[in-house]
């Protein structure tokens, strides 16, 4: 192929992607820490693309940099939408390391601490920059009226982005998907469980219906 | 930059310093000086109330400058609690054109989170309860 040829191309492929309704949406995964929102990031990129996207753990603050998969393609209901999922920090407005010397020793506790305020410091920026929708992931088994929770949604939806919220942890006996949907009524709330993978058929719909 | 609290510096006290902040004196500062002057509160202890709150974009920007600011054995973030005034808020048309609706009168409540033990918020009522340290 010739210089001219390849430029032409290369051009053209530009062009297609800059204009294209195809263009994956960045999908970004928000929510407290805790809420499994690295749990659902890994189920989804498993089912779709056989790949994890980061580590799970109890401890707080286990995702502490923004991760991301790209071109995850799901199809449901006849509809496919091609989506980058950001899989953010936990967002909080404070940071103790002495939560987590029970877990480490204090020089691990003051780096984890670090780097999660750098995460969530990191995560409000690409809300503000550079993400097209939301999945705010909730434990449904926490009180989730809550002054991080209900700023965020009120930082999303003044950015009038689509937000769908996820009431996780629907396995555990205290869950309570009512009380979520009592608490954000404005927005549809789907129930699942990401560690048991239940209602992902409906997680997936939403997604595809919402994003697409 | 002017420091929002009146209070003598020179004397220590073992009291806990609260400063309610008029929607006035917010009118004209951008939102970095809104930032700098709640968090510098914040840092000297102080309890920061705002008559008329942040916006939403105001609120992501204090969570990112709060952590930037983090660090072990010093400050370890905030606790912040929020009272939308909906009564007040300019639902007309006109009011939606200006953008009313994101910046509707609110009250809130700002402070160190290693001070708060606990703050609550209702129906009708933002609760504080405040240790000295």
């Amino acid at each position: 192929m010739g210089l001219f040829t390849e430029l032409k191309d290369s051009i053209s492929r530009v062009t297609d992607r800059l204009f294209s309704e195809q263009e994956p949406k960045r999908i970004g995964i928000y929510g407290p820490p805790n809420a499994g929102k690295t749990t659902l990031a890994n189920r989804i990129a498993r089912d779709w693309t056989g790949d994890a996207i980061g580590t799970e753990s109890h401890v707080p603050h286990e995702t502490r940099r923004a991760r991301r998969k790209e071109n995850v393609e799901i199809e449901r209901n006849g509809k496919t939408v091609t989506i980058d999922i950001v899989d953010t920090p936990g967002v909080t407005t404070k940071v103790d390391y002495e939560e987590f010397t029970d877990e480490m020793d204090e020089e691990d506790a003051i780096r984890r601490s670090r780097e999660a305020t750098e995460g969530v410091a990191e995560a409000m920026h690409w809300l503000r920059e550079d993400v097209d929708g939301v999945i705010y992931v909730l434990d449904s088994a926490e009180d989730p009226i809550t002054q991080v929770n209900t700023m965020l949604i009120g930082i999303i939806e003044s950015r009038d982005l689509p937000v769908l919220i996820f009431a996780n942890k629907t396995d555990l006996e205290e869950s309570s998907v009512k009380r979520i949907e009592d608490a954000f009524p404005q927005h549809t709330t789907v129930p699942l469980s990401a560690k048991e993978g239940n209602n992902m058929d409906e997680v997936y719909g939403k997604i595809a219906e919402y994003f697409g | 930059m002017p420091k929002a609290t009146n209070a003598d510096d020179s004397e220590p006290s073992d009291g806990v310093q609260i400063d309610l902040i008029s929607g006035e004196r917010m009118d004209g500062m951008a939102t970095m000086e809104k930032i700098r002057m709640i968090l510098d509160g914040v840092h000297d202890g102080n309890i920061v109330i705002l008559e008329e709150g942040l916006t939403p974009d105001e609120e992501s920007r204090l969570i990112e400058v709060t952590m930037a600011e983090i660090s072990p054995d010093e400050f370890n973030g905030i606790e912040i609690e929020t009272y939308p005034k909906s009564e007040t808020r300019d639902s007309s048309l006109l009011g939606r054109i200006m953008g009313n609706d994101q910046t509707e009168t609110k009250l809130t409540v700002i402070g160190p989170a290693n001070q708060i033990e606990t703050l609550h918020k209702d129906e009708t009522l933002i609760s504080a309860l405040v240790s000295r340290n």
